[in-house]
């Protein structure tokens, strides 16, 4: 009985595996050139020499863009069960606390440099 | 919210949704149900290899935050001289355009996997292999370039000394990323060119049958590798 089980479940299994994660070649080429585009624009964001809050604002996005469409459609997640999705996604969201930490330690240590040791080291 | 959806392996019904990752994290059978041990296995790897990664982003981050000599400008130090002028980061700028393109040849040779297309799958890998491969000897060719330009892990010629030690730092462990994901994307590649996964041979080392998803397990890996270049390349190059 368990042995039919098993064996109906390996079945499934293999059936899942050659036919799992099968997506049109048009939809990788698409993003492919969208990656393209994206990466594109942000070296211009750079070549035209733009600063400030707009250079900040521009490579963000196009950051993060890239990193959606090479997670979601390259790498599958936007196909996966959303376990798993929560399980990888959120962890590394948390590491904006971690990043929040250092921006404030940082501003700590630049700030008694400069009031400690003058504006030259 | 109620959704119900039929999954593999499991002859009743179970919820989608957020409804369904209670269930599947209550759950005394597998969590990511429609994911395999090697694939969920993968991406925890990539999961950890992310934490590492950040915390040398951040490291990074604080020690350019903290410092009162000025940062020396990525666009000037990484400019190549071509045709009478110098073109900022335009090395960078290749490098990135090949390890996208090795990128999607790998998610290309993933779908031909699942068709069981061994020639195709096995020539685009070896053409992902190529690129990557390619990426470091453009790496290799940067390092050189700034080695001889006198920069160093403690010091370099333009300013803050921390430029170099998290420079070689970032990039290096990148790098090795790339030159590991090439070797083996060759291993993978010859066990899909010799048929190994259509006549499910066990494996070498951990003698489990050989899977057409393995290409996918590799390029898993490949993509975590380009995704990771997107982040360097935000927040080391152009910052």
């Amino acid at each position: 009985m368990s042995e039919t089980t098993a064996h109906a479940q390996t079945q499934t299994v293999h059936a899942q595996a050659h036919t799992g994660q099968q997506h049109p070649i048009r939809l990788y080429l698409f993003v492919w050139g969208l990656l393209f585009v994206l990466s594109a624009f942000s070296y211009m964001v750079d070549y035209l020499g733009l600063q400030g809050y707009v250079r900040w604002t521009l490579i963000l996005v196009f950051m993060m863009l890239k990193a959606g469409l090479i997670v979601a459609v390259f790498m599958h997640m936007a196909w996966e069960r959303l376990a798993l999705v929560y399980a990888i996604l959120l962890p590394p969201v948390l590491v904006l606390v971690f990043v929040a930490l250092m921006v404030s330690e940082a501003d700590y240590t630049i700030f008694t440099r400069l009031a400690f040791f003058g504006a030259t080291p | 919210m109620t959704r119900i959806i039929q999954t593999h392996g499991e002859p009743g019904l179970r919820s989608a949704g957020l409804r369904g990752v209670a269930a599947d994290f209550a759950s005394d059978q597998r969590a990511f149900k429609t994911a395999s041990w090697g694939k969920a296995m993968m991406w925890i790897f990539l999961l950890s290899d992310t934490f590492v990664f950040g915390c040398f982003l951040i490291a990074y981050m604080t020690a350019r935050m903290s410092t009162p000599v000025a940062w020396p400008n990525p666009s000037e130090v990484f400019a190549l001289h071509i045709g009478g002028q110098d073109v900022p980061l335009i090395l960078i700028a290749i490098m990135t355009f090949v390890l996208i393109s090795s990128s999607g040849t790998m998610a290309m040779a993933v779908n031909f996997g699942y068709r069981r297309d061994r020639g195709k799958t096995a020539a685009l890998m070896l053409l992902t292999a190529l690129l990557g491969a390619t990426f470091v000897g453009m790496q290799a060719f940067e390092w050189t370039k700034l080695i001889t330009e006198g920069v160093r892990p403690w010091e370099n010629p333009w300013g803050a000394a921390q430029f170099g030690s998290t420079f070689f730092m970032i990039t290096g462990f990148h790098g090795t990323h790339v030159t590991i994901g090439v070797i083996f994307l060759f291993i993978v590649a010859r066990k899909v060119w010799r048929g190994d996964f259509d006549e499910e041979r066990r494996g070498f080392f951990t003698s489990r049958r050989g899977q057409y998803e393995a290409v996918e397990i590799m390029g898993l890996y490949w993509h975590f590798v380009d995704l990771v270049w997107v982040f360097i390349f935000a927040f080391f190059y152009l910052w």
